[in-house]
């Protein structure tokens, strides 16, 4: 009990910190007009970028701190996820996706940490600073389309644990399982790959719906803001 | 094609360097632009070819009376731009032509995937012995969970190397992996090493134009041959396209390989091949793509090789123009296996279209790089090669391979057939074979160990041509004698009837074409 309290002292303490030094630092930019452009508008937003309509369930509170607490997995979920996008490919919406992560997660005893992340929208890229976050150095990321991947610190951004790339063929019970796969590694646990489902006609139906998608998160990309912490509530 | 933003072809050079390409001045260069306008264009004839009329050249293209030579000598000079609006002047029909001409080798192949959707290496093995036994000189494999990578290579390898010596083989991952295998003899070739159109996409992917030439130079360093991949679509679906055409953006990458010097490309939309197959005329321009590649003088992989679409009559339309006119590798991934263990996420061609391809070929007399087998060849081959992987498996201390599972192997249509492994184990067995440090050496001398003298030498020879690194050059291949046939010693030499590759002067070939299993002889037919 007393153990909770001080860390969340010593995140309130940390996260006054980084709130402190934001205001200090500034961004870097590499675009030419780099004095006039940062004081107004400190992170580059794309043209077409959509403002996100907040949604009750999908709360922001401040900027994504360090994990160091190492029973819990980090979820790092794109640009668009929630407040832009509200379900994926094949219709599953962002809170039922996040509702069954977090179960398979809580199922094997651990805790589930949701952020946002925001300067980029590639899937491995969200994973990797995801799993950057994470104090057990797992994470999974997930796309608003719902592609997915289970991520671990030490390996290159582009390599993974286990790759979801075909979102049209993922399920509620996939994702659950996708969370307790996670969970399983985080404790050190070496668990059987969920099992590769394939449907060699996904891409004829769904490419291009999946690149509109894409283009639409990768609007909202925002170069170098830092991820955001999320509290979700399903109640 | 010609999209509303794309640039109008321009250059200007002074003392010998770009100063404006494609209207753009060089202090406004991007990176893809700046390594272009460097490397990628020959620039004594430039400013004469880009005075000339693209209708000209795309005519020049497709007239068998002009050749091969000639014509790369005007298309290595031009602009990313230019290139675009000389292939936009071609219709179909003439693309097929100019594509016959302009392929660097003068006989066609194809490439396979050899994949299962539970990584399991005896399948894979047996697999790639069957692939390598109908004609593919190439043969790709990947894995659905990444940390099987080293027991598919090894898999392909051994399998590839019994069915036919001669065969290489790759292992399509994350870079650096891939190269590590390549470098530990693992592989033979690579092929998805991805350049892309704008520089957002190659820096979101933490890459450069530059990044991506030192690693081809790595996989030179060891003697491993290899191209990069590209597409129409790539950049759609990375969403970055700066609101230039599909073609357009190819058109760069493809100048960026050879600014690289690599050999090669594997392009044609590729992955990506639902967008530009969504939009009017997008397959006319993916074979202009590959017609594009060739027109630099790069051998060219030209896609085919991903579910495109449900329809039949769809899916022979997206093969034909690679199909008739012949390409170094129509296919850059025809599906070994049935789709359902295709883990490229399905290919345009699987296992289960092999007779009515066989057909196409015999009916057009097309050498389209396969040929039909016969059942008892193919089931001796499977066994063979199931057996030399459970030997290597049981020297290199691998999780063992049972009797019951080489016997699935020899005659498993899917990974359905197949009994179950365990795969946790399998993996961690892949990690340690990496940390133990084990090589092909240890790959062929668990082969000769185990009475494979055959496959052995085969492996070991394998390893010994990236010493002498013939098969770096342009299109190359292997014969099963471990021939290189290359657009160096068989360049295309296409100028008409009576000139270039034909199928019934391959006498060979064709007896193997024309022997489908299936035909019924009218002596035998019950009147």
């Amino acid at each position: 009990m007393a153990q909770e309290i001080n860390e969340d002292l010593l995140r309130n303490i940390i996260r006054d910190v980084i709130a402190e030094t934001q205001q200090v630092d500034k961004p870097i930019s590499f675009s030419e007009s780099t004095a006039t452009a940062t004081a107004e508008v400190p992170h580059e937003t794309k043209p077409g970028a959509e403002a996100e309509r907040p949604v009750d369930w999908f709360k922001h509170v401040g900027v994504a701190k360090q994990g160091y607490s190492r029973d819990e997995v980090v979820i790092a979920v794109a640009p668009a996820f929630a407040e832009v996008l509200d379900h994926n490919l094949t219709g599953i919406s962002h809170k039922e996706i996040l509702r069954q992560v977090i179960a398979g997660i809580e199922e094997e005893g651990l805790k589930a940490r949701v952020i946002k992340v925001y300067r980029t929208s590639d899937v491995s890229f969200c994973g990797s600073e995801g799993d950057h976050l994470s104090g057990s150095g797992i994470a999974i990321a997930i796309q608003s389309k719902g592609t997915t991947i289970i991520h671990q610190k030490d390996q290159e951004p582009l390599s993974n644990l286990e790759l979801f790339p075909q979102a049209p063929v993922l399920d509620g019970d996939t994702y659950r399982a996708i969370g307790k796969n996670a969970a399983q590694y985080a404790k050190g646990m070496s668990p059987s790959p969920v099992p590769t489902v394939n449907d060699q006609m996904a891409r004829v139906q769904y490419q291009a719906l999946s690149a509109l998608m894409h283009i639409k998160e990768t609007k909202q990309v925002v170069v170098g803001k830092p991820a955001e912490e999320i509290e979700v509530n399903f109640n | 094609m010609m999209g509303p933003n794309d640039p109008k072809p321009s250059i200007k050079i002074e003392n010998g360097k770009v100063t404006e390409m494609d209207q753009k001045p060089a202090k406004d260069f991007d990176l893809i632009d700046l390594y272009i306008a460097k490397y990628g264009i020959k620039l004594e004839n430039a400013e004469k070819v880009m005075a000339m009329d693209s209708t000209k050249i795309a005519n020049m293209l497709c007239d068998p009376n002009v050749g091969r030579d000639d014509i790369i000598a005007l298309t290595t000079a031009m602009t990313p731009a230019k290139a675009e609006e000389v292939i936009s002047k071609l219709n179909f029909a003439e693309m097929i032509m100019a594509t016959q001409k302009m392929r660097p080798r003068r006989t066609p192949a194809t490439q396979c995937h050899v994949t299962n959707i539970r990584d399991n290496p005896v399948q894979i093995a047996a697999d790639a012995a069957d692939a390598a036994l109908r004609g593919f000189p190439e043969q790709e494999t990947t894995t659905a969970v990444a940390r099987y990578a080293p027991l598919n290579a090894i898999s392909l390898l051994v399998g590839a190397q019994t069915g036919r010596p001669g065969v290489i083989s790759q292992c399509s991952v994350e870079e650096a992996a891939e190269l590590n295998l390549g470098m530990r003899g693992f592989t033979g070739y690579a092929e998805t090493i991805s350049v892309y159109g704008t520089d957002k996409v190659f820096t979101d992917g933490d890459d450069t134009p530059w990044s991506k030439g030192f690693l081809a130079s790595c996989y030179a360093s060891r003697g491993l041959k290899m191209r990069f991949t590209s597409g129409s679509g790539s950049e759609v679906m990375m969403g970055y396209t700066e609101g230039k055409s599909m073609l357009y953006l190819e058109s760069r990458c493809i100048f960026i390989t050879k600014a690289s010097g690599v050999q090669g490309l594997q392009n044609g939309g590729v992955s990506c091949i639902g967008i530009p197959g969504s939009v009017p005329g997008g397959i006319r321009s993916v074979l202009g793509e590959n017609l594009l590649c060739m027109m630099l003088d790069l051998e060219c992989a030209s896609a085919n090789d991903q579910a495109f679409s449900h329809s039949d009559m769809r899916r022979t339309e997206r093969l034909l123009g690679q199909f008739i006119a012949g390409t170094d590798y129509i296919s850059s991934g025809y599906s070994s296996t049935p789709n359902y263990d295709n883990t490229f996420a399905g290919s345009n061609t699987d296992g289960l279209d092999y007779d009515d391809y066989y057909v196409m070929e015999r009916d057009l007399a097309i050498n389209g790089g396969i040929h039909p087998v016969t059942e008892d060849a193919i089931i001796k081959v499977r066994n063979k090669a199931a057996k030399a992987l459970q030997a290597v498996f049981e020297d290199l201390g691998l999780p063992k391979i049972t009797d019951e599972e080489v016997e699935a192997a020899t005659y498993a249509n899917t990974s359905k057939d197949m009994p179950d492994r365990n795969m946790v184990e399998d993996m961690k067995a892949a990690q340690d074979l990496m940390d133990r440090g084990i090589t092909a050496v240890d790959v062929v001398k668990a082969l000769y160990n185990h009475g494979f003298k055959d496959v052995a030498q085969a492996v070991l020879d394998l390893q010994k041509q990236k010493v002498c690194g013939d098969f770096l050059q342009t299109s190359a291949i292997f014969d099963e004698n471990w021939n290189v046939i290359s657009a160096v010693n068989d360049a295309n030499d296409y100028r008409g009837p009576g000139t270039g590759y034909r199928l019934e002067e391959d006498t060979d070939e064709w007896e193997r074409i024309k022997n489908i299993p299936f035909a019924i002889d009218p002596q035998h037919m019950q009147l």
